[in-house]
C-alpha cells in the first residue's frame, strides 16, 4: 500500500466538509486529457457524497510535454489568494483544450479577480515553490500517472472511470459508517 | 534480477544514431538504469516522461537516468524528439535484448525487456533493483528512496 506523503494539511486546497469520513486526493495535470475526463466524474462524486467527502487537489504537472500545465497550476494558486481556487480549477478543466497564457488572465477577469494582484501572484516564487512541492509530494507518494487518487491517505490503484471510483468510495463509506 | 552488491556488468549501446554510450563512462555518477518494454506508451502514465520531469531531483543526488529498450535508435530518436527527453535512451537492438539478458530482465515471450529498475552507485555497484508489473509505471518513490539511502549511508561512514 502506497501512502500519501505528506498527509493533507491546511496548506492544501480542499473542498467540502473538513471532517468528512472520506478524504479524496487527486494528483492532476490541467493539460492531461485523462484528468479532463476525470473532472466531471469527480464533480459527480462530490455531488452524490456531499458532506461525506472532502476533496483535495494536488498539482502534478508534466511540464516538458504539457507546456500550459504549470502556468495553469499557478493560476489556480494565484486565484486561491483571492478565494477562487475551485472556480479557477473548474474553468481551466472546462476549457482544457484551448489553454494558453492569455486564457488564464481572461479566466481571472471572468471570475472577477483583482487583475493586478492576480498577475503579480502568477509570478510569485512562493506559489511556484508550492506547485513544485505538490509535484515532489506526488513523486514521494508513488504517483505514476495522472490522475492518481488517494483515499484516506492510501493510493487507489483501481479504475476510476465511469462509476468505478464512486462505487468504491460508497463501499469505503459503508465500512466506515458501520464502525 | 542481478543481486544487490555486485558490480554492474558493463555494456555499450547506441544512444543516438551515431553515438554509443558505455556504462563505465558514467562512473562517478549514480545511474538509474531503467529497462522498459517499448517506446510510445501513453503520455500521462509514461515512465520516461515522469523521469524527464525529475532532472533536479536526480541532480541533487549526483544521479542520471538512462532508459533501455529493444527499440531501434531511430525509434528512440523520434520518441526523444516527441517527448522532449533530456536523458539518453539506449537501443538494445542488435543482438536484440543482449543487455536486458545480461541484467536478467529479458522477456523472451514478448521479445521485449521487462519493466525493471537498477540503481547503480558511483563505483558501479548495484545498490537497488525493482521489477515492476509490465503494464505499470513503477513511479519514482523507490528510486528516490534508494538514492537517498546511498547518500545517507555515505554520511554515516564518513
Amino acid at each position: 500500500m502506497t501512502q500519501l506523503i505528506p498527509p493533507v494539511s491546511i496548506i492544501d486546497n480542499s473542498y467540502g466538509n473538513p471532517a468528512a469520513l472520506i478524504e479524496l486526493v487527486e494528483f492532476g495535470d490541467y493539460e492531461c486529457p485523462y484528468c479532463g475526463r476525470a473532472y466531471p466524474i469527480v464533480k459527480n462524486i462530490q455531488k452524490i457524497l456531499g458532506s461525506d467527502l472532502k476533496f483535495v487537489f494536488r498539482n502534478f504537472p508534466l511540464r516538458k510535454i504539457h507546456p500550459n500545465a504549470f502556468p495553469a497550476a499557478l493560476a489556480t494558486e494565484a486565484a486561491a489568494r483571492q478565494n477562487r481556487f475551485w472556480e479557477m480549477h473548474d474553468i481551466i478543466f472546462e476549457n482544457q483544450r484551448s489553454l494558453d497564457a492569455d486564457k488564464f488572465i481572461q479566466f481571472g477577469v471572468i471570475l472577477g479577480l483583482d487583475p493586478d494582484r492576480f498577475k503579480t501572484d502568477m509570478q510569485d516564487q512562493v506559489l511556484m515553490a508550492k506547485v513544485s512541492k505538490d509535484f515532489e509530494s506526488g513523486l514521494r507518494s508513488g504517483v505514476n500517472r495522472t490522475p492518481t487518487f488517494f483515499i484516506n491517505g492510501i493510493k487507489y490503484e483501481d479504475h476510476w472511470s465511469d462509476y468505478h471510483l464512486l462505487e468504491h468510495l460508497r463501499s469505503v463509506l459503508g465500512e466506515l459508517s458501520v464502525k | 534480477m542481478l543481486p544487490i552488491g555486485i558490480l554492474a556488468p558493463d555494456f555499450e549501446l547506441f544512444s543516438t544514431p551515431d553515438q554509443k554510450l558505455r556504462l563505465s563512462e558514467l562512473k562517478g555518477k549514480k545511474v538509474v538504469l531503467a529497462f522498459y518494454p517499448a517506446d510510445w506508451s501513453p503520455v500521462c502514465g509514461d515512465q520516461m516522461s515522469l523521469y524527464n520531469e525529475m532532472g533536479k531531483y536526480f541532480a541533487r543526488h549526483n544521479a542520471m537516468v538512462v532508459g533501455v529498450s529493444v527499440d531501434s535508435k531511430w525509434s528512440h530518436l523520434a520518441f526523444i524528439e516527441d517527448r522532449h527527453f533530456h536523458f539518453p535512451l539506449l537501443s538494445d537492438f542488435e543482438p536484440k535484448g543482449e543487455v536486458a539478458r545480461l541484467y536478467q530482465v529479458y522477456d523472451a515471450g514478448t521479445g521485449e525487456s521487462k519493466r525493471a529498475l537498477y540503481v547503480i552507485d558511483e563505483n558501479s555497484v548495484i545498490r537497488w533493483s525493482y521489477l515492476s508489473p509490465v503494464g505499470i509505471n513503477p513511479g519514482a518513490d523507490g528510486i528516490l528512496n534508494a538514492l537517498e539511502e546511498i547518500d545517507n549511508l555515505k554520511m554515516v561512514i564518513q
